[in-house]
C-alpha cells in the first residue's frame, strides 16, 4: 500500500485564493446570497480564442489544474478524476433557453457540445494530451468525494503514481434563480446572511473550482496525506456520532487523535443540526468553518479539503475560521465532515505527513 | 504491482433492463434474437422532430411507470428516474437479494440528462405555478440514484458518474473496484436515461442523427437513431457468492478506461482511445485478443464513430476479428445507459451462447475489411468484449466472462 499524498492545490473561489496565499485577504460577505467567484488572469492558462467560447466552469477547472500540476511539479498525470455537482450548467442553460425559445429551430451546438458533465475532464485531457483513465463524479454534495475516494484507491493499490482530482460547481443564472424560487438559496431579506447561529433556511451559493495533485510519493511540495474518505447517501441527525466512530475506528483512531473537524455549516437553520452534533462529538478538537468564505455548493467541500491542506502544511488556522478556542500543540490529524440538506454525507481524514 | 495483478474476477448474480426491445431481459434477448428492432416513431415526447427522426422510445408513459412502480401519483420522479428505479428493483429480484443491507452494499449509478425532461418542460413554468416546482431538485444527476437507492433500501455509498455514452460502463468498473478493494461487497452499478428534446436537438446540430434506421458499420451510414433506457447489474463479492451458494451469471473479467484525448465530440482518426481502453482491460482479464469470442461494439453508426472504432478493433485484432455486431439497431443509441444495457446483452449472450445480428447492415466500409455478424449465430461464447465511447473523449470496455 503506498500513500496518498497531496503535491500541489490550487483554489478559485468567492476568496482570492488563487493569486494570494491562503487566506491572508478573505473577506466574509454577509450582504449577497449569491457570491461569485473572482476570476482571475485566464490569459495565462488558456489562449484568448478558446476563453470566448468556454464557461466559467471550464475555465476555472482548466486554470485551477494547471496551477495544482504547476505547484506540484508535475507535466503529465495517470488520471484526471472530476467531481461536478451540476455539471457544466452555463452551457445547459443556453442551449435549453434555445430550444425553448426558438422552438427547436435554429440552433448551433457549441452550448450542446460543452454541456455534457464531463466537459472539464474532457478538456484538461486535451490540453494535457492525456490518454489515462478520466471519470467524472456528479452526485449532489459527494461530487468531490466520490472523485476522491476514486484517486486515493488508485494511488494508495498502486494503479497510478499521479492523479489529478477536482471539485467544480459554476454559477448559472436560470439554475439559481429556480433555488432562491424554492427556498434553497437564502431570501434576500433574511440579511445579513451569518452563517453560524443563522435562524433561516437555505444557503449563501457560490461557485467555485479546486483541484489537487495526488501523488504516490512524498515531495518538498508535499502539503498533506489522504488517509481515507467515506461517503453515505443519507442519516438522521442521531447516526452522526455513529458514522464517525464507525470510520475512525476502521482507520484505528480514537476521537482524541482528531487535532481539527472541519465543518461543512452553511447556516441551514434545517439542517445544520448535523454539523452540531459533530460538533459536540468532537468537543475536544479544534472546530473551524469555512462556507461563510466560499458559500455552498456542491463541490464547496473541495474547498475544506485544500483548507485542512494548508492548515497541515503551515501548521496555522487563521482566525477567521475558527469555530471555538480551542487550541493544539500541533495540528497533526484532520477529520472533515460535509453533508447537504440531510444528504449526501462525507468523512475526509488527512494527516501531515511524517 | 499492476492493476491486473489485484484484480479478482467479480461475480454478476443479477440483470435488470428496460428498453425499447422490452420491459425485462427475456423480452430483451428474444427481440435479440428475432431481429425484432425497437426504433418506432415517437409517441410520449413532443418534438419537432417527431415526423422526421425515429427513436428507441420505450412505449410505457410515466404513468404506466409510476403504475408499475406503486408509486404515490404526487411523486417527483423524472422520466430517467421511473426507468432506473424500474431496472435496478428488477436486477435486485433477479439477484435473488432478501435483505439489501445484509452485506456492506452500494450503488452506482450514471446518467447523462438526470431530470432534463422535467427541467426543459417546466423551465419557465415554473415560477408561476408552485405545484409543479417539487420538480426542480429532480433536474441533477445524483437525485436519480437517491431515488433508485431509496426504493431499494440501499444505505451506504451511492454515487454517481456521468461520462456522456461510456457513463454505465465507467459505473461498472467503479463498482468493481469498490469489491475488489474490499470496501463493498454487493454494488448495483448501471445507468439510466430517458429521450429529451435536449439531446434530441444536441445531436440533431451536430448533423450524427439518421433520419431512417441506424447501420452499423456499413459504407452507407448516416447517422444514430437516439433511445431511452435503464438497465443494472448487481456485482456481488466471492464472499457472498460462497455464503449465500449465489448463482453466477457471467464475470465481469476485465475493464478499461482511457481518453482520446482529441476533440470534445469526435473520434480520434486512429482510434487512440478506443484502443487504449481494449488494451487496458485485455491486460487485466490476462487475456489475449485471440480469446475474445463476440465484441459488443459502440457502433452508434455515425461515420466518425465507426471508422474510429474499426481503425481500434483492426489495431487490436489484426487480421484475426472476431465476431463483432452492434445492438443499436434494436435500441438506438440510449447514452449514458448503453453499456448498462449491452453489458445486460454480453452476459446473455455468453449464457445462451448466441451473437446477436447486426441489423440493417448492406456494403462493408471502403476503409476496412470489417464485416459484422448480420445474421443469428449459434456458437460456444467464452469471453465477450463490450466498448462503450462518449463524447469527452471517454473510451471505456468492458470484458464478461462465462461462470
Amino acid at each position: 500500500m503506498k500513500n496518498c499524498y497531496i503535491n500541489g492545490i490550487s483554489a478559485i473561489s468567492a476568496q482570492d485564493t488563487f493569486e494570494s496565499d491562503f487566506l491572508n485577504s478573505a473577506v466574509i460577505n454577509e450582504n449577497d446570497n449569491i457570491l461569485r467567484a473572482i476570476d482571475p488572469n485566464y490569459k495565462v492558462f488558456i489562449p484568448p480564442a478558446a476563453i470566448r467560447r468556454m464557461a466559467k466552469g471550464i475555465k476555472m477547472g482548466v486554470a485551477t489544474s494547471a496551477q495544482a500540476l504547476e505547484k506540484a511539479g508535475l507535466e503529465q498525470v495517470d488520471a484526471i478524476i472530476v467531481g461536478t455537482g451540476m455539471g457544466c450548467s452555463q452551457d445547459s442553460e443556453k442551449f435549453l433557453r434555445n430550444i425553448i425559445d426558438n422552438k427547436e429551430e435554429f440552433l448551433t451546438p457549441t452550448s450542446f457540445i460543452q454541456s455534457t458533465h464531463n466537459t472539464v475532464a474532457g478538456q484538461i485531457a486535451v490540453r494535457l494530451a492525456c490518454k489515462g483513465y478520466n471519470f467524472t463524479y456528479v452526485n449532489g454534495a459527494i461530487s468531490f468525494e466520490s472523485a476522491l475516494l476514486d484517486a486515493c484507491m488508485q494511488i494508495t493499490s498502486d494503479e497510478a503514481n499521479s492523479i489529478l482530482v477536482g471539485g467544480i460547481d459554476e454559477y448559472a443564472e436560470h439554475t439559481f434563480s429556480l433555488y432562491q424560487l424554492i427556498g434553497l438559496i437564502k431570501s434576500a431579506q433574511d440579511r445579513p446572511f451569518s452563517v453560524l447561529n443563522s435562524a433561516t433556511k437555505g444557503a449563501v451559493f457560490a461557485e467555485g473550482a479546486t483541484f489537487f495533485a495526488l501523488e504516490n510519493t512524498r515531495k518538498e511540495s508535499t502539503f498533506a496525506q489522504v488517509i481515507d474518505v467515506r461517503v453515505k447517501n443519507k442519516l438522521n441527525q442521531e447516526q452522526v456520532a455513529a458514522f464517525i466512530n464507525d470510520f475512525l475506528d476502521k482507520n484505528a483512531l480514537n476521537l482524541s487523535q482528531i487535532d481539527v473537524v472541519v465543518l461543512g455549516n452553511n447556516g441551514d437553520v434545517e439542517y445544520d443540526g448535523y454539523f452540531k452534533k459533530a460538533a459536540a462529538h468532537l468537543s475536544e478538537s479544534t472546530q473551524i468553518y469555512y462556507k461563510h468564505l466560499s458559500g455552498e455548493y456542491n463541490t464547496a467541500s473541495a474547498f475544506g479539503v485544500w483548507l485542512a491542506s494548508n492548515i497541515l502544511k503551515n501548521q496555522q488556522i487563521p482566525e477567521i475560521v475558527r469555530l471555538n478556542s480551542i487550541e493544539k500543540q500541533q495540528y497533526k490529524t484532520i477529520l472533515l465532515y460535509n453533508q447537504y440538506r440531510g444528504l449526501d454525507h462525507s468523512l475526509v481524514l488527512m494527516q501531515t505527513v511524517e | 504491482m499492476e492493476l491486473g495483478e489485484i484484480m479478482m474476477k467479480i461475480a454478476i448474480t443479477g440483470i435488470g433492463i428496460i428498453s425499447a426491445i422490452g420491459t425485462t431481459a427475456e423480452e430483451n434477448f428474444n427481440a435479440l434474437i428475432n431481429r425484432k428492432s425497437g426504433i418506432s416513431n415517437l409517441e410520449n415526447l413532443d418534438t419537432i422532430h417527431k415526423e422526421t427522426l425515429k427513436f428507441g422510445e420505450v412505449k410505457l408513459t410515466n404513468s404506466a411507470l409510476t403504475e408499475r412502480l406503486n408509486l404515490p401519483e404526487n411523486h417527483n420522479f423524472s422520466r430517467t428516474a421511473l426507468l432506473g428505479t424500474f431496472a435496478a428493483q428488477q436486477a435486485v429480484k433477479s439477484a435473488g437479494i432478501d435483505d439489501i443491507n445484509d452485506y456492506p452494499t452500494g450503488l452506482i449509478s450514471s446518467t447523462s440528462v438526470g431530470g432534463m425532461d422535467k427541467t426543459e418542460r417546466y423551465f419557465y413554468e415554473y415560477f408561476d405555478n408552485q405545484q409543479i416546482q417539487k420538480f426542480i431538485t429532480s433536474h441533477d444527476a445524483g437525485d436519480v440514484s437517491h431515488k433508485i437507492a431509496d426504493s431499494l433500501g440501499i444505505d451506504g455509498l451511492v454515487t454517481t458518474i456521468s461520462t456522456a455514452c461510456s457513463s454505465a460502463a465507467n459505473a461498472i468498473m467503479f463498482g468493481a473496484r469498490l469489491i475488489a478493494s474490499g470496501q463493498l461487497e454487493r454494488v448495483v452499478v448501471g445507468g439510466s436515461d430517458s429521450l429529451s428534446k435536449f439531446t434530441i436537438n444536441g445531436f440533431n446540430t451536430l448533423m450524427i442523427l439518421t433520419d431512417s434506421y441506424n447501420t452499423p458499420f456499413d459504407n452507407n451510414r448516416k447517422g444514430l437513431n437516439l433511445g431511452e433506457a435503464a438497465a443494472y447489474l448487481v456485482l456481488e463479492s466471492d464472499k457472498i457468492v460462497e455464503e449465500q451458494n449465489k448463482q453466477v451469471l457471467a464475470y465481469l473479467s476485465g475493464f478499461g478506461n482511457a481518453n482520446d484525448a482529441y476533440h470534445q465530440t469526435a473520434s480520434s482518426e486512429n482510434g487512440e482511445g478506443a484502443f487504449l481502453a481494449m488494451e487496458k482491460a485485455l491486460k487485466m482479464a490476462k487475456t489475449s485478443p485471440k480469446d475474445i469470442d463476440y465484441v459488443n461494439v459502440h457502433g452508434t453508426a455515425t461515420p466518425n464513430n465507426d471508422l474510429s472504432e474499426g481503425i481500434a478493433l483492426q489495431r487490436v485484432f489484426g487480421a484475426d476479428m472476431p465476431l463483432f455486431s452492434s445492438t443499436k439497431p434494436y435500441t438506438g443509441h440510449t447514452l449514458a445507459a448503453a453499456a448498462a444495457i449491452e453489458a445486460v446483452y454480453s452476459i446473455m449472450a455468453l449464457q445462451h451462447n448466441v451473437v446477436y445480428p447486426n441489423l440493417n447492415f448492406k456494403e462493408k466500409m471502403q476503409e476496412f475489411d470489417l464485416i459484422p455478424t448480420t445474421e443469428l449465430v449459434e456458437k460456444e461464447l467464452n469471453t465477450v468484449l463490450s466498448n462503450s465511447f462518449g463524447f469527452g473523449g471517454n473510451c471505456s470496455t468492458l470484458i464478461f466472462s462465462k461462470a
